[in-house]
């Protein structure tokens, strides 16, 4: 028997590079085409809102990671920030008391679809799906589908999603960032240090063979989807206090195709039971590099879409491939032992 | 070396095939013949080269070099098409059945009888038919595949080769999920088939259907020929000598059975048989088979033990103690452990590494506070490998690239290390080859010797008959009768599992 140590991460590390590369290419890209791309005003900008959509993306991963989809993150952000600025400017409420009840909302939402997916055996699509329209309709509702903003009374907050912190020495850094580093320790930590980690990537890739090992997987999957809505929650929030004018029928829309995208172009698996952190934040980079140089490049806004797409749908193509490669090299190699 | 030509009247020639891995020879110059009405079965142990062997005859895989002759003649079987243009179908151990679609769908599936650009179902129906009758399956050519027993399932795919006029039929372990009455079923269709000269290999694990049906056995070791054997020749040790290249021992099981039942069932009626209330026990030590034909409620029973499905009523006591089974893991709580009947889609995680899957169901205890304990679980997977001898180049390997055998000894690893009082076995050696079932089989009566108490269920009747201090019989939901250990024999197992009286 080779002494022979070749240690199977969640994902590998190849695949790590490989969107690393991706997203490096863009950015030089970019960069020699039109200076203004590493510009430092650029460059915050694109930090800042990378971070917003890293903290939703790290979200839908959780939930693909145990095989479902949530396809309502979109319209939970849009119902947190809608409902956040209505309580304060039209409601008088407090800002404790309004962050408590919009946390209190997501983590609502995230128990429904769970309980309604583990218990009632419905499938996330549909339950997710029915989620989008009915959270974006209740936002409407609500405001009177009227925009709502924070005035200038809320400057103070807000600093918290358009704010620069100094770190020391002479640099700053757009305030998001600090939550996604933040959201993002956590969460890898969650996902590879603690055994609850262990049960989702387990239950991902077989849930029975997961139950059977003793496993609660009903409670594990409500667990994803509650961190899924609470970091769509956490997302609304700054989003909302990053635009300062938000359309309750607009706010967050089509947010969740962006995550899950993101999340699969950083190495989740839809069938389950693969995805790293890191992967899910280089995949976020990739998708904002990638429109802030459609912006730049002066490339038609049209056609925004299509080459996102198509930019996509090439980078998991080439994953296939590689990893095709690499399995079949695998399978020789374990008929070889 | 210069080779005897293959005369036509020879069905099928394999010569001088060699095929190589990279790193590894899968077969070297293995040589083949078939004639015209012959049973051959190819047998080995696990990794010795017979599927890879029957895929190249099947024109799934290509050689390296091989001579193939049909009737004689030289042929390239480079695809499944090309196979099948010279008569030779290969039926796969996993079925290859759209269970959504009918019977007769599934039959000419890619070649429909066709009018005007669309299929014509009355030919469809029409022509099913005979195919069915020639297998012996009588259900309408209308049924949907997925309401059939996989042994009638099994029937379909043979009517497909059939229809594709196939003289040379390939089956790849083919009652390895099948119950004993569709076994049976399946033994007449072969003898029907080679009657009508049609020439049928088939692989098996299973010594005594080999016994049963075969001409000639083909025995591989290693990707290499290790011997024939003619009718005449074929015993059990016989093959099971050239197979392993020694004679196994056989050891008579010393019962360490005690007194006290660690597993203790009053009453437990299952949600397959709620009207049936089973009573039995299992003592520390003891080694308690469950026989019966497949659907007389085994599985059932040990799903509801372990607390997959809930009982309808009843107790179960553990150590004297009435214990509550909702959910695996109040069974794994009270000191039971289950390793399910299917190793692939119930028992491990293919896609995660052994070690992985070895320190799943610990992660608990090994953890602190809820983070894992890397190191300590390093210790457990090293550990329990060691003990079950678990075969892999490397812990982190994934499960998906071991031995059947491998895979079990990981899907009883993963239990070892929380050290269970009671151990249920469902069909613990299904599929593996003999070395490994010899493992397992030591290793039960290891675990018992520390007075693990064991239940088991097996569908094979020497398995039942070595393994069991004591055995209890299913019939159609209820305990037919039990039988101690002088008083099992095969005869007195299958007059109960066939509903007759004790």
């Amino acid at each position: 028997m080779p002494a022979q140590r070749r240690p199977h991460p969640v994902i590998s590390m190849k695949k790590l590079l490989g969107i690393f590369g991706l997203f490096a290419a863009i950015f030089v890209v970019t960069a020699v085409l039109n200076r203004q791309f590493v510009s430092a005003y650029n460059l915050q900008n694109l930090v800042s809102w990378t971070s917003l959509f890293g903290i939703i993306s790290i979200g839908a991963a959780f939930v693909i990671i145990t095989g479902g989809i949530d396809l309502s993150i979109g319209s939970v952000v849009g119902l947190v920030g809608s409902l956040m600025a209505w309580l304060l400017t039209q409601k008088g409420w407090s800002v404790a008391g309004t962050l408590t009840l919009v946390l209190t909302v997501s983590i609502a939402i995230g128990l429904a679809h769970g309980l309604l997916i583990t218990k009632l055996r419905l499938q996330p699509f549909v339950v997710t799906l029915c989620g989008l329209l009915l959270y974006r309709g209740l936002a409407r509702y609500v405001t009177d589908d009227q925009s709502q903003g924070f005035g200038s009374s809320y400057d103070a907050l807000r600093q918290i999603a358009i704010g620069q912190w100094q770190l020391p020495g002479t640099f700053a850094l757009p305030a998001p960032v600090f939550f996604l580093a933040g959201v993002a320790v956590v969460a890898a930590i969650f996902l590879n240090r603690t055994i609850w980690g262990r049960y989702l990537l387990a239950l991902g890739r077989n849930e029975t063979a997961a139950r059977y090992s003793g496993i609660d997987t009903d409670r594990m999957k409500v667990i994803a989807y509650v961190i899924c809505s609470l970091l769509g929650g956490v997302g609304g929030i700054l989003f909302s206090l990053n635009l300062n004018s938000i359309q309750p029928s607009g706010l967050g829309e089509f947010y969740e195709l962006y995550a899950i995208a993101a999340a699969v172009l950083g190495g989740c698996s839809l069938r389950g039971g693969e995805g790293t952190i890191t992967g899910v934040i280089i995949g976020t980079a990739v998708m904002r590099v990638l429109y802030n140089a459609i912006n730049i490049l002066g490339i038609p806004t049209h056609l925004e879409f299509a080459i996102i797409g198509s930019v996509i749908l090439a980078g998991v193509i080439t994953d296939e491939l590689v990893q095709r490669l690499a399995s079949r090299r695998r399978a020789t190699r374990a008929l070889a032992s | 070396m210069s080779l005897p030509p293959s005369s036509p009247r020879e069905l099928l020639a394999i010569r001088q095939l060699s095929k190589r891995f990279p790193g590894v020879t899968a077969l070297h110059q293995v040589e083949l013949s078939l004639q015209r009405g012959e049973v051959l079965a190819v047998i080995g142990e696990n990794g010795a080269g017979k599927s890879t062997l029957m895929k190249i005859i099947g024109g799934v895989q290509q050689p390296d070099e091989v001579e193939i002759f049909v009737e004689g003649r030289p042929v390239h079987l480079d695809s499944v098409r090309a196979a099948e243009r010279h008569g030779i179908a290969l039926i796969h151990q996993e079925l290859n059945l759209a269970d959504n679609l009918d019977v007769a769908a599934n039959l000419f599936l890619g070649r429909e009888p066709q009018r005007f650009g669309f299929v014509d179902r009355r030919r469809l129906y029409a022509d099913a038919a005979p195919l069915l009758s020639q297998v012996g399956l009588s259900c309408p050519p209308h049924t949907i595949v997925g309401s059939l027993s996989l042994g009638h399932q099994q029937l379909v795919e043979i009517a497909r080769a059939l229809s594709t006029n196939a003289r040379v039929l390939i089956m790849d372990e083919p009652t390895s999920s099948l119950s004993q009455h569709e076994t049976d079923q399946l033994y007449r269709v072969v003898k029907e088939l080679r009657a009508r000269g049609v020439g049928i290999i088939f692989i098996s694990h299973r010594l005594g259907e080999v016994k049963e049906l075969a001409d000639r056995v083909l025995v591989l070791r290693d990707g290499e020929n290790a011997g024939e054997l003619s009718r005449e020749q074929i015993s059990h040790e016989a093959m099971v000598k050239r197979m392993v290249g020694r004679t196994l021992g056989r050891h008579a099981r010393v019962s360490f059975g005690g007194a006290e039942a660690w597993l203790d069932v009053r009453g437990l009626r299952t949600p397959a048989h709620p009207r049936v209330p089973l009573d039995f026990t299992v003592r520390s030590g003891e080694i308690v088979g469950v026989a019966g034909l497949v659907g007389a409620g085994r599985t059932e029973l040990l799903r509801v033990l372990f607390g997959i499905d809930r009982a309808i009523g009843g107790q179960v006591l553990l150590r004297g103690k009435e214990v509550k089974l909702h959910s695996p893991l109040d069974a794994i709580r009270a000191g039971l452990a289950l390793v399910p009947e299917d190793r692939k889609s119930q028992g491990v995680i293919l896609q995660m590494a052994v070690n992985e899957n070895i320190t799943l169901p610990s992660l608990r205890r090994a953890g602190r506070g809820g983070f894992r304990q890397r190191r300590h679980e390093n210790e457990i997977a090293a550990e329990m490998a060691r003990r079950l001898d678990v075969r892999t180049p490397s812990l982190q390997q994934f499960v998906q690239f071991l031995s059947g055998g491998n895979q079990q000894k990981v899907a009883l690893a993963k239990w070892l290390a929380l050290e269970p009082r009671v151990l249920l076995l469902d069909e613990p050696t299904r599929g593996i080859d003999v070395g490994a079932k010899q493992e397992i089989y030591q290793l039960m009566e290891k675990l018992a010797g520390h007075g693990v108490a064991i239940l088991f269920v097996s569908s094979e009747m020497e398995e039942v008959l070595r393994m069991s201090d004591r055995a209890l019989v299913m019939h159609e939901g209820r305990i037919a009768g039990e039988l101690s250990r002088t008083e099992l024999s095969e005869e007195a197992v299958m007059n109960l599992a066939t509903g007759h009286a004790a």
